[in-house]
Formats: structure tokens, C-alpha cells, sequence
């Protein structure tokens, strides 16, 4: 399986809901980030939380979120942002370049 | 952390799901966040160190996504109750009952074997040597 995003790139996390374990926070669904690294291919966790193998495997991104879209009246700083691990099958494509 | 308040954001409105009673990411808690170090208790030592046994590569009894799992299942009451290793030591229970480890039985006979021993420990006049 093939990295479908590149560093740099726009994405979306979905907003689908989801019947038990998975390792995306509600408040980043549907948010738009960048992709700000690879980390490579692992288990799918949510079949290793069933017992399951976890194959096959699933490229996991580190994705870039900006702190002040995230939180409406967020107080911090403007350069403020939010690195989270997330599976590719968890994002979308993002805005057009 | 981030100030805001979440209820306000686009977040509920485009998710169709219920948050699980882990999923707490920018809701306002009930008090501030404790942030005070402490040394590690017994208990919390020995609960990381069962998870870790049980899911160490030559064993592998169980992961830690489904240690993950069973703390998620937890009801809302227990999540907010328990504290840290209290979560997983009720989803290491869940989980090995699951998979047919352990038995409810028999887990009971042996927490009541356990408090009996502790009970006849407390009654004795001296320490008797135990450090």
C-alpha cells in the first residue's frame, strides 16, 4: 500500500462516525490540516483492538492542525498548532491548492 | 490548554456519533487537571506491569489496543470514577473474561482468598519479619 498524501498536502479529516475503537478525537473530525510528516505503514488499530491481526497495514500520517480553528476564541499564540497521528483511511483530500 | 468552548464549534453538528466517555478533548472539565507529580504506587506498578506481561511479543495474551478497547467500554460512571490504572485494570479483567483466561468465579475466590490473607495479616501483634 502506497502513502496517497504527500507532506505538504491539504487534508480533511473525516467526519464519519464510528462503531468502536478508533484513534481519531471527535474534536478533529471534519477539521482541516497538512500533512506534516509520514510515519509509515502500521496495524490497523481498529482490528488489534478486537483480537485481530490489524493487517493489512495502513500508512499513518502526522497531520497539522492550526490551534485557533480549531478552538472558537482560542487565546494563544496565532503560530499555535496541533500535531496529530492519524491513518489514511481517516483522510480526505483537502481544499485545491 | 486551549481555552474555547467546544460546544460552540461546527464539531457536533457534522458528527453523527456519540462521543465515547473517553473522548474528552476540549470539553471543560469538572475541576482543573491535577498536575502534581507522585511516586508510583504498588498498585499502579503492578497493574503496567501485568499489561505489559500480557502483552509482551512471546505471550501476546493481549494488546494494548484492546486494553484501549475495554477502558472505552467502560460506563460513564466507571470512567469518571476510576482513576488512571483503576481503567485499566477493569479493562485487563473485561478483556481477559473475554477471551476465556480467567473466569468471574474464579477471580472472585481468589480476591476473597487475598482479602482473607491481608485480614489475618493486619490481626497479627507483630510484622513478623515481612519488610
Amino acid at each position: 500500500m502506497s502513502a496517497a498524501y504527500q507532506v505538504g498536502e491539504k487534508v480533511r479529516v473525516s467526519a464519519r462516525g464510528h462503531r468502536g475503537h478508533h484513534r481519531v478525537p471527535l474534536y478533529i473530525k471534519g477539521r482541516a490540516g497538512v500533512v506534516e510528516r509520514m510515519l509509515g505503514e502500521e496495524r490497523n488499530p481498529e482490528t488489534l483492538a478486537y483480537g485481530e491481526n490489524g493487517m493489512p497495514r495502513v500508512p499513518v500520517y502526522q497531520v497539522r492542525f492550526d490551534q485557533q480553528a480549531l478552538w472558537p476564541g482560542y487565546q494563544g499564540g496565532g503560530q499555535d498548532c496541533l500535531i496529530v497521528d492519524i491513518h489514511e483511511h481517516w483522510l480526505e483530500p483537502g481544499a485545491e491548492q | 490548554m486551549a481555552g474555547g468552548d467546544p460546544e460552540s464549534s461546527d464539531t457536533k453538528s457534522i458528527v453523527s456519533t456519540s462521543r465515547g466517555v473517553h473522548d474528552l478533548g476540549g470539553l471543560a472539565g469538572d475541576e482543573p487537571i491535577d498536575r502534581a507529580e507522585h511516586d508510583p504506587h504498588a498498585f499502579e506498578v503492578r497493574v503496567n506491569s501485568l499489561l505489559r506481561l500480557l502483552s509482551h511479543p512471546d505471550v501476546r495474551v493481549m494488546r494494548v489496543d484492546e486494553l484501549r478497547r475495554g477502558i472505552e467500554s467502560l460506563a460513564q460512571t466507571e470512567y469518571a470514577d476510576f482513576s488512571y490504572y483503576e481503567r485499566w485494570v477493569e479493562s485487563i479483567r473485561r478483556i481477559l473474561v473475554e477471551k476465556g483466561v480467567l473466569d468471574d468465579g474464579e477471580l472472585a475466590a481468589r480476591i476473597e482468598a487475598v482479602r482473607e490473607r491481608f485480614a489475618a495479616e493486619r490481626e497479627r501483634p507483630t510484622a513478623g519479619g515481612r519488610q
